[in-house]
């Protein structure tokens, strides 16, 4: 017989510390819309509809360059698409019971914190668990984002170019510490940074816009990794 | 808000379609250990590549970028929580563009 945590109450408790941690990094995505001229009402709304840190970045590169819509469309495939291993792992997990409907409805939360502490506590989740589990973080990526969009306006521009770093801080520390554990990582890593690079060089001579960038580094290097160093189990953090 | 309209709207729509599919649709397991592998790697090379080289200019000039790299690179490695690293990172740069 097996258990499905089901208390809406319980996910909500579950959810609290990845709220607060989204609160800070969706502040810097507010920041940031607004010190290159997006006005805070559309980040809001990016946030409220995305719920996604690295996507919306490179979105948002993609908006100020005013890049075709297909592009655009490829990058944010190319970078959300571990969601969909999530979202097919998180299959695996929920209630069996669960209608078609509510398994659309609680995919919209699937992240890689949510869905770490979803796939990773109890043997089977339910959808009141998952509403609860979702609720806080999306309400504290939205709010984040009107925070930080609208103090950016008030803050000297010294302190705004400050605050450019603080993403990509973020990022580092999303990826350094897996790249010291495991070293099929850290070529994965290394290698992705040295076709980035390579593709910055020679942009004078060849332009490559930098969200198709990231599609072929990704590609060239996930792609890579994968025939080079097969996965066995994968695992999450 | 309506000049960006059609790029919220195709940031929301794939986002979300690439997070229902698998859970609504598919009951079985992903048997190909490359695609598994693959996807295990996205993460590292999408951040990889979105962070270097532009975090050197992450901040309008290179040498406080630079200062602000090395104390991100730095917490990072000691696995300091991510606000942490963040936050190092801007005070780097701020103090470096004040000396400078």
């Amino acid at each position: 017989m097996e258990v499905v945590e089901n208390r809406f109450i319980q996910g909500l408790k579950d959810s609290v510390p990845i709220g607060l941690g989204y609160l800070s990094v969706s502040f810097t995505f507010g920041m940031m819309c607004v010190s290159s001229g997006i006005p805070v009402e559309v980040a809001v709304v990016i946030s409220l509809t995305n719920l996604t840190s690295a996507g919306q970045f490179n979105g948002l590169i993609l908006i100020l360059e005013a890049a075709p819509l297909m592009e655009l469309a490829m990058s944010q495939f190319i970078i959300n698409l571990r969601y969909a291993l999530m979202s097919l792992s998180l299959s695996q997990k929920i209630d069996k019971k669960m209608s078609t409907l509510d398994r659309a409805f609680i995919s919209f939360g699937i992240t890689d914190e949510i869905f770490a502490l979803a796939s990773s506590t109890y043997e089977k989740v339910g959808r009141n668990y998952m509403l609860g589990l979702i609720l806080f973080p999306v309400f504290c990526w939205t709010l984040g984002t009107f925070i930080g969009g609208s103090a950016t306006a008030l803050m000297p521009e010294t302190l705004r170019n400050a605050l450019g770093i603080a993403i990509y801080g973020m990022f580092l520390a999303i990826i350094i510490p897996p790249a010291k554990k495991l070293k099929n990582v850290r070529k994965v890593l290394i290698f992705s940074i040295i076709l980035s690079c390579f593709f910055e060089l020679i942009k004078p001579v060849i332009e490559i816009s930098s969200g198709f960038v990231i599609i072929l580094c990704t590609i060239l290097a996930a792609g890579l990794g994968a025939y080079f160093f097969p996965v066995k189990e994968i695992e999450h953090e | 808000m309506s000049k960006y309209l059609p790029y919220i709207l195709t940031m929301a729509i794939v986002t979300y379609l690439i997070r229902m599919i698998p859970l609504t649709f598919f009951q079985k397991e992903l048997k190909s250990p490359f695609i598994k592998s693959f996807l295990f790697y996205v993460p590292y090379a999408v951040l990889g590549a979105m962070t270097f080289p532009a975090i050197f200019t992450a901040s309008q000039n290179l040498i406080p970028s630079l200062a602000g790299t090395i104390v991100a690179l730095i917490l990072a490695y000691k696995e300091k929580g991510l606000l942490t690293v963040a936050i190092g990172a801007c005070i780097a740069v701020y103090i470096t563009e004040l000396i400078l």
